[in-house]
């Protein structure tokens, strides 16, 4: 991915244009300030400027309007630093005046900036993915229209289950409550149904090399599920292959472990893979396509998660804001409302739970070449998973939620 | 069985990652007194140029060798540019090596972007070698090799070569080493000269195991420095040692120890700083 300087001018330029301008008084007549909080610099920047690209996208391609007022586009950056996240939305919100906030990026910044967001009673439209912000304490202010941790990992664990008739799993995942709450929802779903987790490893976020984890793994069980993120699930598993494991153990991966960001500088070693996602740059309706080839003529790659958050992210707000007339400035009435919106979307219809957490559809994908280069086809597809799957929200929630303990692996082989 | 020969073989090769890593920082450190902040940086550059060369010329040795001297370049610029202008303020150094880790670490996101990129294992090497029964990456065995063989050349070049004599008696006493007519200064840029490329090719041969991401400096930078603190400021032996011990321990601290994973590095390092502050192989600077 080329950083290409005059293009990303061009596309920000009129967020940028604005920066300038002194707060003006915003009325109902006004414009909406949106701010977007992203990542920008640092590890987590791959994903952090897909967001830009496609928020920016979808706002030119509406014409910068949202329910017939003029919407203007203010962009923060946390380097992916919790405390920083929090001091930028607080300049967000009290500098841009932003009557929105679409993001943070990363759990451990939604989480930092929780309570402000209660504090400043700031509309939120995340693309985090911590589990308790919708569940156990949830934010009134705080909507997601991605998914949880674990919302694609417990519909990929049926389809372990069910069609690739797996019994025995390893799972690996980053040492982050991402990655805890990912393995401990497919976990869950697996032994349910009549599967064992016979080995759970958890490696740093930061660890320098795989070789030690992999000497561990339990080649002799059915598959190996990936819950990384960014670049380590790339990392894992270029050195399973120097190992000499591919072929041996079969791979499945968790919602970003093969993402298309990911899938680009990979080769025919990732071929066959089974992945689950919200999202597939292959996904089959009008909307979707007209986004990937917008976005691939603008940057020459297929939108991926992050893309494809805040491109959700933002028909959800337009629907929204669509439903209230454009009356953002009525707090309670755009809450309540987000959490009626029905849409189609580029990921396929969206709604939302009371919890403001979105039921949508969960895409089982294959990696496969196409056109020369690798795409995460569907090849299943789960309807309106909601966060607590098959089970009873007041059930799940009487639950502990989702770590590195619960619930407690008793299959595991020493 | 295979499983300790297959992670002690793993140990080994981490070994040889750190101290290709370890070695030019330790070298910085013990004759300049700079904990070279950038140290980090220039193995991730080090990495990315080896991306770029590599789509020119096909050769990962090529690339190396290419992508060490480009960052020796870089290295002496920072060196006589920057650091010289705070000669003797060793905190003023020690922040400006930072502030230029965070201006590299976001070139690099511009240039190169800011997805994951692999770097390729020769051809050759790209088959798992058996050994004992179980399979092991034979490109791993061969940065062993290389980190050996580094090790013995430095050696070579610091005690049986006039400038190896000149550069350790700038350690041991700098004032000394001036007075009887070391050119010190022109040592210090050949010095951190020679650190920077260690770092730069470091990155390259690692790239086939490591990859070039955004964020690689600041995964490097702490190994580095606990390895030397370990092993020893500006001792050569005590950076291999060093290297090995903590690949050792990672590699079977992590396995047997899983709960401990992150402090599991820094706990050897606790342990030897309070007894030996100096470091396993340090000697008594004055």
């Amino acid at each position: 991915m080329a950083f290409n300087r005059r293009r990303f001018m061009q596309a920000t330029g009129a967020s940028a244009a604005t920066l300038g301008i002194p707060s003006l008084a915003h009325s109902q007549s006004g414009s909406i300030r949106i701010g977007l909080m992203t990542v920008k610099t640092g590890p987590l920047a791959s994903g952090g400027i897909d967001m830009e690209r496609a928020l920016v996208q979808y706002l030119k391609e509406h014409n910068y309007t949202m329910a017939g007022r003029k919407v203007e586009l203010f962009v923060g950056d946390s380097g992916g630093v919790p405390a920083q996240a929090r001091t930028k939305i607080q300049e967000l919100v009290e500098r841009d005046k932003i009557q929105v906030m679409i993001g943070p990026l990363d759990t451990a910044s939604a989480l930092a900036a929780d309570d402000y967001i209660r504090q400043a009673q700031l509309l939120t439209l995340s693309v985090a993915a911590a589990e308790d912000m919708t569940q156990r304490k949830p934010n009134p202010w705080f909507t997601r229209g991605t998914s949880t941790s674990s919302q694609c990992s417990m519909p990929l664990a049926d389809y372990c289950t069910k069609t690739l008739k797996y019994k025995r799993m390893v799972t690996i995942a980053d040492d982050i409550a991402y990655g805890h709450e990912m393995c401990a929802g497919f976990q869950r779903v697996f032994e349910d149904a009549g599967g064992k987790i016979v080995q759970k490893l958890f490696s740093p976020l930061t660890v320098p090399d795989y070789g030690t984890y992999i000497a561990q793994l339990k080649t002799n069980a059915d598959a190996i599920f990936l819950g990384f993120a960014g670049s380590n699930g790339f990392r894992f598993f270029r050195q399973f292959n120097e190992y000499g494991l591919r072929g041996k153990i079969a791979v499945v991966g968790g919602m970003t472990a093969f993402d298309e960001a990911v899938l680009r500088n990979m080769g025919d070693e990732a071929l066959g893979i089974v992945t689950t996602c919200w999202y597939s740059a292959e996904i089959e309706n009008a909307i979707n396509k007209r986004f990937v080839a917008n976005f691939r003529v603008d940057w020459g790659y297929d939108p991926g998660f992050y893309a494809a958050a805040t491109y959700v992210e933002a028909a959800v707000l337009d629907a929204t804001l669509n439903a209230i007339k454009g009356k953002i400035e009525d707090k309670e009435a755009f809450m309540k409302a987000v959490r009626s919106v029905k849409i189609d979307t580029a990921r396929g219809p969206v709604a939302f739970d009371k919890y403001g957490n979105v039921v949508g559809n969960v895409y089982i994908r294959k990696v496969e070449r196409k056109d020369g280069r690798l795409v995460n086809r569907v090849i299943y597809t789960y309807p309106n998973v909601s966060q607590f799957w098959t089970y009873k929200a007041e059930e799940f929630l009487k639950n502990p939620v989702y770590s590195r303990d619960w619930p407690p692996a008793k299959n595991l082989e020493l | 069985m295979q499983y300790w020969i297959i992670q002690t073989l793993n140990s080994f090769a981490l070994g040889g990652l750190l101290f290709l890593l370890a070695a030019g920082f330790s070298l910085i450190f013990g004759l300049m007194r700079i904990a070279n902040l950038t140290h980090g940086s220039m193995y991730m550059l080090g990495a990315y140029v080896g991306v770029s060369v590599l789509k020119v010329v096909p050769n990962l040795w090529l690339a190396a060798i290419i992508g060490g001297l480009v960052i020796a370049v870089f290295g002496g610029l920072v060196e006589r540019l920057i650091l010289r202008a705070l000669a003797g303020n060793a905190l003023g150094q020690v922040l400006v090596t930072l502030g230029i880790s965070f201006i590299i670490a976001d070139l690099c996101l511009m240039v190169w972007g800011g997805d994951p990129i692999p770097i390729p294992t020769p051809p050759a090497l790209q088959q798992p070698i058996l050994v004992g029964g179980v399979a092991f990456p034979t490109y791993r065995l061969v940065v062993l090799l290389i980190a050996v063989v580094t090790a013995v050349v430095l050696h070579l070049l610091m005690d049986r070569t006039r400038i190896g004599a000149m550069i350790r008696a700038g350690v041991d006493d700098m004032q000394m080493a001036r007075a009887v007519g070391i050119p010190v200064s022109r040592l210090f840029t050949a010095v951190f000269c020679l650190g920077a490329a260690l770092a730069g090719a470091g990155g390259i041969i690692g790239g086939p195991i490591m990859s070039a991401y955004p964020g690689l400096d600041a995964d490097m930078l702490p190994l580095a420095l606990i390895v030397v603190m370990l092993g020893g400021v500006g001792s050569l032996l005590g950076a291999f040692v060093g290297s090995f011990l903590i690949g050792a321990i990672y590699t079977f601290g992590t396995a047997l120890l899983p709960d401990l994973a992150y402090v599991i590095l820094f706990l050897p390092m606790i342990v030897v700083i309070a007894f030996r502050p100096t470091g396993l192989f340090g000697r008594q600077s004055v």
